[in-house]
């Protein structure tokens, strides 16, 4: 008796988090895969078609561009936004002075709204009278197109989404630098270790795991990028834009095909998934 | 006499020279104190310190210096080439004018209504649900717990479209609730909060039972209390991602009256002048650098807290 009791005042307290999540979070999962095989417009009875929204995605020539600017997308993030800001949090280690003002610099484009540093960039690139042509020319440099050419796009909205994201993972790093033994250091420099060799044998395994944790994380976190191209390019020039996340937009919401949209993020959240499983074992071998 | 008063001399010349401050170690890093204050130590540090802040000044502050400039300009300045670095007659018409022509107003009182709303739809969902789950333990609790967090690796992006369809079926478009509900269905924030109530001892829940409390008087009176840091930055983190977020209220909340401020920029920008963007960014930052400013440690261990998240 008394064992219902509590039984029932803790479902009490948790119904409302159950409701939530129930409508919100895990129906939405089911819907996605219910979604990929219907035809709807949200208005006329959904009708079903088989794998014909798998077949519509992979008919569509943006698809494999998509994909294609998707990962490179991801992968200069990961040069910039990933190998930058661990060099940034060794160096800020090192520092004595002015940390305070350092941290703060670095994360203030973070707290920052998307919005605010799109719209930003988006006339800092102006081929005219934008600040990184003025800053070109003022070094005697010939002007880039920036956001006006298939072959700059992509890289000018990883640099965007690398200013706006960048102090996290920096700072990140930099409470996983503090927690490193300084015995450590000392043994390795009583063992003749340079500065190298000490961040090569000492600073790197110990945030081995972090640092696996957080290329996961943002593999997973950059693979979503859709505010810079719908913001800055809508895919263009040339679809050299497109990522998936704006593929499945795109359909959605232009051409109000929800099945085909829901077919291309089922596709992502498979691979997404496999970023994470990898990401929950990682976590798992933290805790062990 | 005469080598006493040369080794005065030279002693009084080292002493000017070693007169430079050492560099003061609280804590030992990769560079070894003892590197770190040998005359070359001490040179290429101060020369790293001075770029570090060179180029970070240049590349995190110097775009903001340009946006408020920027807000502060004439349109002809603007257009100006070479551009002026500062501006040549300042004026704050362009806020103004954004103010109006964005109706900032209306979405600045938007986004705020939104987000503390959020807030305590958030707050108390979550709160419970984590009180549960760690002091009243039910049936299934730890199954419930692992599909909560199981969400967790769901990035927000790809359930986005059946999301929007499940938001159309139950007919919440353009209601704040479209925005709350899904928010507060929030297992990071759970996970957070269960884990720093599991820390609270049992002995302190048993004495409050033994005194007569049922859950909520235990919830209110002891859990609570103990947990405001925790609270603190689960606030924190809830609000700023509410203010935040752009990709959610672009698809539930699409009356021109009912938008938050940062989807009302970015449908108006195209229409004004580029100093009345700039005018409508800074306002919309304004607010966060202010919380940023007085609750930079929530934020900073939010971070930390998040990077052993899963």
């Amino acid at each position: 008796m008394q064992i219902l009791r509590r039984n029932l005042t803790a479902y009490g307290f948790l119904c409302a988090a159950l409701a939530c999540f129930t409508v919100f979070a895990w129906y939405p999962m089911v819907r996605e895969f219910i979604l990929s095989f219907q035809k709807t417009d949200l208005i006329n009875e959904p009708i079903w078609v088989g794998l014909d929204n798998f077949k519509t995605a992979f008919l569509d020539p943006a698809f494999s561009e998509a994909w294609l600017n998707t990962l490179e997308f991801t992968l200069l993030a990961l040069v910039f936004g990933y190998a930058v800001p661990f060099v940034v949090a060794l160096v800020l280690n090192e520092l004595r002075h002015a940390r305070a003002y350092l941290r703060f610099v670095v994360y203030l484009p973070v707290m920052l709204p998307p919005i605010v540093a799109v719209l930003l960039f988006r006339w800092f690139y102006d081929p005219g009278p934008g600040l990184f042509n003025q800053v070109l020319d003022f070094f005697g440099l010939a002007p880039l197109a920036w956001l006006d050419s298939s072959s700059t796009a992509l890289i000018s909205l990883v640099i965007v989404s690398t200013w706006m994201n960048m102090g996290g993972a920096t700072l990140i790093y930099l409470a996983a630098l503090q927690n490193i033994p300084s015995e450590l250091y000392e043994a390795a420099e009583l063992d003749g270790a340079g500065i190298f060799k000490r961040i090569r044998h000492v600073t790197i395994p110990q945030t081995r795991l972090i640092l696996l944790l957080m290329l996961m994380l943002q593999i997973v976190a950059t693979m979503q990028v859709f505010i810079e191209p719908y913001m800055l390019t809508g895919g263009g020039p040339e679809n050299a834009t497109v990522t998936v996340a704006y593929l499945m937009f795109q359909n959605a919401f232009t051409l109000q095909d929800y099945g085909s949209a829901g077919a291309i993020g089922m596709m992502l959240m498979i691979v997404l998934l496999v970023f994470a499983a990898f990401q929950l074992r990682l976590t798992r071998e933290d805790k062990a | 006499m005469i080598s006493v008063g040369a080794g005065a001399t030279t002693g009084h010349k080292r002493g000017k020279k070693r007169s430079p401050k050492p560099i003061e170690v609280q804590f030992r890093t990769i560079v070894s104190p003892h590197q770190l204050n040998s005359k070359w130590g001490r040179r290429i540090y101060w020369l790293v310190l001075v770029a570090i802040l060179v180029v970070f000044t240049l590349a995190f502050v110097f775009p903001l210096y340009w946006m408020i400039t920027g807000a502060l300009k004439t349109p002809e300045e603007l257009a100006q080439m070479p551009p002026t670095l500062i501006p040549a007659d300042p004026s704050p018409d362009a806020f103004f004018e954004a103010w109006d022509l964005f109706d900032i107003g209306t979405l600045l009182a938007n986004t705020a209504y939104y987000s503390l709303g959020g807030w305590i739809v958030c707050m108390a969902v979550d709160v419970s649900a984590a009180y549960a789950l760690s002091k009243l333990r039910p049936k299934f609790g730890n199954v419930i717990l692992g599909m909560m967090l199981a969400t967790l690796m769901i990035p927000a992006m790809v359930v986005l479209i059946p999301l929007y369809v499940t938001v159309v079926d139950l007919g919440l478009l353009n209601n704040p609730w479209a925005l709350w509900l899904p928010a507060a269905a929030n297992g990071f924030n759970i996970f957070l909060l269960k884990r720093f109530f599991d820390s609270i001892p049992r002995e302190l829940i048993e004495a409050a039972q033994i005194d007569g409390a049922g859950p909520v008087r235990t919830l209110r009176s002891v859990v609570l209390p103990i947990s405001r840091p925790i609270l603190g930055v689960v606030s924190i983190l809830t609000i700023v991602t509410s203010f935040k977020d752009f990709v959610w209220p672009l698809l539930v909340m699409t009356d021109s009256d009912r938008m938050t401020i940062s989807v009302g920029l970015s449908q108006t920008a195209g229409a004004v002048t580029q100093n009345q963007v700039m005018g409508g960014l800074l306002i919309t930052s304004i607010p966060m650098i202010i919380v940023f400013f007085i609750f930079q440690r929530h934020i900073m261990a939010g971070l930390t807290a998040g990077s052993i998240k899963g």
